[in-house]
C-alpha cells in the first residue's frame, strides 16, 4: 500500500456558480453509475461496465476547462466524460440498454459512447488506442488552421502501450494541439503501477518526449480544473502538447466481473476518505458556498434526472435486425456481396 | 493514349489528388526528401510542401492511427505503409478505428482515407519483406481493399478512393511498379467491379494485383494451344464483385483463382467457397487454386520462385481442370 496523500483541503477559487456546477456533475456522474451497476445487477445492462466513481473530479474538472468546440477522446470508461461533455443522461442510458435511442444506436454500449455533436469521438476500448487517433485530430486542427485542443483521456496503464510513446512522440514532433490527460488510478485492469512501469513518475516518461508536464491530485476537482485550464492554454496558444496527470482512484472493481482480489480493501477505504464529492462539498459549506439543504435539493433533482434516463432507456426501442448492416459503408453496398 | 509505368500512374493520381483538394495531404515514411521508397512519391514534395507531403518517423501504428483521426477532423489522409509487412504494426488502428468508427458510432462518424501499401513477394527480399495479407484485410466488414493490377487502375481507383466516404487500403504489388502499358487519357471512376481482361470461354481464370500480370501471360500460353482462357481481375478485394466472377464460371463451367497469398484461409479459398455455393451445377469440374506454398517465403531465387504461383503453375492447374494432360 503506496502513501497516501491527506485529503483535499483549502479555500475553493472559483464563483459560486462554477462551484456548484462542479460539485453537479460530479455528482450526476456518481448517481449515473449507481444506477448503472444496479441496472448491471437485474441484467438491464450487459457486456463490460466500467466504472467511474471515485474518479469523478478528473472528467468533470478536466472538460469544464475546455471549449465546447474541443476534441475529447476517451476510453472505455468514460460515462463521466460523455456526461460533463453535454450529451444527454438518457443518450447514454439508453446506449448502456443497447437502445435505438442510445447515443451510438446500440451498437457501442457503455464502452463506445460517441457524439458528433460535442466532439466525442469515442468510448475507445483498446488500451492506448485513443492516443494516434487524438494525434490525428489535432494534425487536422492544425493543417485547417483551426485553434483547437484534442483532449485524449487515458488511463496510466496506457503508457506502457507503444501507441503511448509513439503518439507523444507525433504529437511533439509536429508541435500538435494535444493535451493529454492521463487519469493514473493506480491499476492497469488488476497490475499495479509498480508492477507494470519501470519509471513510476508518469511525468518522467512524458517529458523524454520535450512534452511539458503537470501532476495534480486528480482526487481535487479544483486542482485539476485549475491545472487543465492552464495546460489547455499552453496548447492552444500553439506552443505543442502537453501531459497532465491526475493521480486518481477507483473505488470499484475494473469491471462488474472483478473479485479484486489484488488490492488491499485498507487502500480503498484510505482513498474513499479523499473522495472527491464529499470532500468538495464539505469545503463550500465551511466557505459558506453550500448548505446541507442545498446538497440535498440538488441530490434530488440528480436523482430525477436519473430516473428520467432510465424511463427513456426503457420505453426505447429495439433497432430492427434488418437494419443490422447498416453504417458501415458511406454508400450502402448491396447485402451478399 | 499514353506509355506510363505503374509508378507513374500512381505518381500521376497522388499529384492530381493533391492539385485537386487542399484537404489532402500524404504522410508515410520518407515519402518526402527521400522520394518514396518505390519512388511513387518523387517530386511531390518539392511541388506541394512539406505540410502536405510529410515524413512520418518510424511509428506506423502512431502515424496510422494519426491518419484516422486527421480523416475524423475533417481532412483527407492518403497513408503510404511502407508495405504491408509494416501495416501489422498499425493493424490495430486500421481494424479497430478505421473499420469500426463509422458503425459504431451509428453512423456519426466515417474515417475518409487512403492507406496504400506495397505487397507481395519475388524480389528476394526475404520472408519479413515479402509478405500478402490482402486476404486479411479483405475480411474486415468497415474497410474497401482495392488491388490494381493494371497500370490504368494504379492510376485510376485513387480519385474514387478519396471521394468515397469510407477507409480504402490499396495494395501495390511491389514487382508492378515498373510495368508498363499504354493507357487511354479518360479515367475511370470504378471501385465496384472486377474487370474481364480477356474474353475467353474454356475457363475462367480469376487473379488480382501481382498475379494479373502472370494470370494474362498464362492465358495467352493457353490460347497458343487453343485454349481460351476469361481473364477476369478481381481488382476490388471487399467487396467483392461476385457478379463478374459468377457469369464468367456460368459461361465457361470451369474456375482457376490465383492468389499470392498462402493457400490456407486465402482470398482464393473465399472465391472458390462463393463460387461453390453460387454456381455449384454450373461447373463443369472442382474449382482450381494457384496459391503460395505455404513456407515463409525464401530468400534464395529458385526457392522464391519455386514457392510463388507462376505462369506455368496456371497453365498446369487450367489443364488439370479442362481433364488434359498435364
Amino acid at each position: 500500500m503506496s502513501k497516501i496523500e491527506p485529503p483535499p483541503a483549502g479555500p475553493v477559487p472559483f464563483e459560486r456558480e462554477l462551484s456548484l456546477k462542479l460539485l453537479g456533475d460530479m455528482l450526476r456522474i456518481r448517481r449515473l453509475e449507481e444506477k448503472a451497476a444496479q441496472l448491471y445487477g437485474e441484467g438491464k445492462i450487459r457486456g463490460f461496465l466500467h466504472l467511474y466513481i471515485g474518479e469523478e473530479a478528473v472528467a468533470t474538472g478536466a472538460l469544464h476547462a475546455l471549449d465546447g468546440e474541443d476534441n475529447v477522446v476517451a476510453t472505455y470508461r468514460e460515462h463521466g466524460h460523455a456526461l460533463v461533455r453535454g450529451v444527454p443522461m438518457q443518450s447514454i442510458m439508453a446506449e448502456m440498454y443497447g437502445k435505438r435511442e442510445g447515443c451510438s444506436r446500440g451498437r457501442g454500449g457503455s464502452m463506445h459512447l460517441f457524439d458528433a455533436r460535442t466532439r466525442l469521438f469515442g468510448g475507445n476500448a483498446i488500451v492506448g488506442g485513443g492516443l494516434p487517433l487524438a494525434v490525428g485530430l489535432a494534425l487536422a486542427d492544425a493543417l485547417q488552421r483551426r485553434q483547437r485542443v484534442t483532449a485524449c483521456f487515458f488511463g496510466e496503464g496506457a503508457m506502457a502501450e507503444g501507441a503511448f510513446h509513439e503518439s507523444l512522440n507525433l504529437a511533439a514532433l509536429w508541435k500538435l494541439p494535444v493535451l493529454f490527460c492521463c487519469e493514473n488510478n493506480l491499476y492497469a485492469m488488476g497490475t499495479a503501477i509498480e508492477r507494470s512501469e519501470s519509471q513510476t513518475d508518469l511525468c518522467t516518461k512524458a517529458a523524454a518526449y520535450g512534452v511539458p508536464t503537470a501532476s495534480v491530485d486528480g482526487q481535487d476537482v479544483v486542482a485539476v480544473h485549475e491545472a487543465t485550464r492552464d495546460a489547455q492554454r499552453e496548447v492552444r496558444a500553439g506552443r505543442g502538447p502537453f501531459f497532465v496527470e491526475y493521480r486518481t482512484y477507483r473505488f470499484r472493481a475494473h469491471s462488474m466481473f472483478d473479485p479484486e482480489l489484488y488490492r488491499d480493501k485498507r487502500e480503498i477505504e484510505a482513498w474513499k476518505a479523499r473522495g472527491p464529492l464529499h470532500t468538495f462539498s464539505a469545503r463550500l459549506k465551511a466557505e459558506g458556498k453550500l448548505t446541507e439543504e442545498e446538497f440535498l435539493d440538488l441530490d434530488r433533482k440528480v436523482g430525477a434526472e436519473v430516473d428520467q434516463a432510465v424511463a427513456f432507456a426503457e420505453s426505447g426501442a429495439w433497432e430492427p435486425v434488418e437494419d443490422l448492416a447498416r453504417d458501415l459503408y458511406a454508400e450502402e453496398t448491396p447485402r451478399g456481396t | 493514349m499514353s506509355r506510363l509505368s505503374y509508378r507513374e500512374g500512381m505518381r500521376q493520381a497522388l499529384r492530381e489528388a493533391l492539385a485537386a483538394d487542399p484537404r489532402v495531404f500524404i504522410m508515410g515514411e520518407d515519402v518526402g526528401r527521400y522520394g518514396g521508397t518505390y519512388a511513387v512519391t518523387k517530386g511531390l514534395l518539392e511541388e506541394f510542401g512539406p505540410e502536405r507531403v510529410r515524413d512520418t518517423p518510424l511509428s506506423e501504428l502512431a502515424f496510422v492511427g494519426a491518419g484516422v483521426g486527421a480523416a475524423l477532423g475533417g481532412v483527407l489522409p492518403i497513408v503510404e505503409v511502407m508495405t504491408v509487412n509494416f501495416s501489422l504494426l498499425a493493424l490495430d488502428q486500421i481494424v479497430n478505428n478505421a473499420a469500426l468508427y463509422r458503425h459504431m458510432s451509428g453512423g456519426q462518424f466515417s474515417v475518409p482515407m487512403v492507406i496504400r501499401m506495397a505487397t507481395g513477394a519475388g524480389r528476394q527480399v526475404a520472408a519479413q519483406h515479402s509478405h500478402s495479407f490482402e486476404n486479411w484485410y479483405a475480411s474486415i466488414p468497415g474497410i474497401r481493399v482495392l488491388a490494381p493490377g493494371t497500370v490504368q487502375d494504379a492510376r485510376d481507383m485513387l480519385a474514387p478512393a478519396l471521394a468515397c466516404g469510407d477507409p480504402v487500403v490499396i495494395f501495390e504489388h511491389a514487382n508492378l511498379y515498373n510495368m508498363e502499358s499504354e493507357v487511354p487519357e479518360a479515367r475511370s471512376a470504378d471501385i465496384r467491379s472486377a474487370a474481364v481482361l480477356r474474353e475467353g470461354s474454356a475457363v475462367s481464370l480469376i487473379a488480382y494485383g501481382g498475379t494479373v500480370p502472370k494470370a494474362l501471360q498464362a492465358a495467352e500460353q493457353l490460347a497458343a494451344e487453343g485454349v481460351q482462357a476469361e481473364m477476369i481481375d478481381l481488382r476490388v478485394l471487399r467487396p467483392l464483385d461476385m457478379a463478374t466472377v459468377l457469369a464468367s464460371v456460368r459461361k465457361c463451367r470451369r474456375a482457376v483463382v490465383v492468389d499470392e497469398t498462402w493457400r490456407t484461409g486465402s482470398l482464393a479459398a473465399e472465391v472458390v467457397a462463393r463460387i461453390a455455393e453460387e454456381a455449384f451445377y454450373d461447373l463443369d469440374a472442382p474449382p482450381a487454386r494457384v496459391c503460395t506454398e505455404e513456407v515463409p517465403i525464401p530468400y534464395a531465387r529458385h526457392l522464391e520462385e519455386a514457392a510463388l504461383p507462376q505462369p506455368e503453375k496456371i497453365v498446369a492447374a487450367v489443364r488439370a481442370v479442362l481433364g488434359a494432360e498435364a
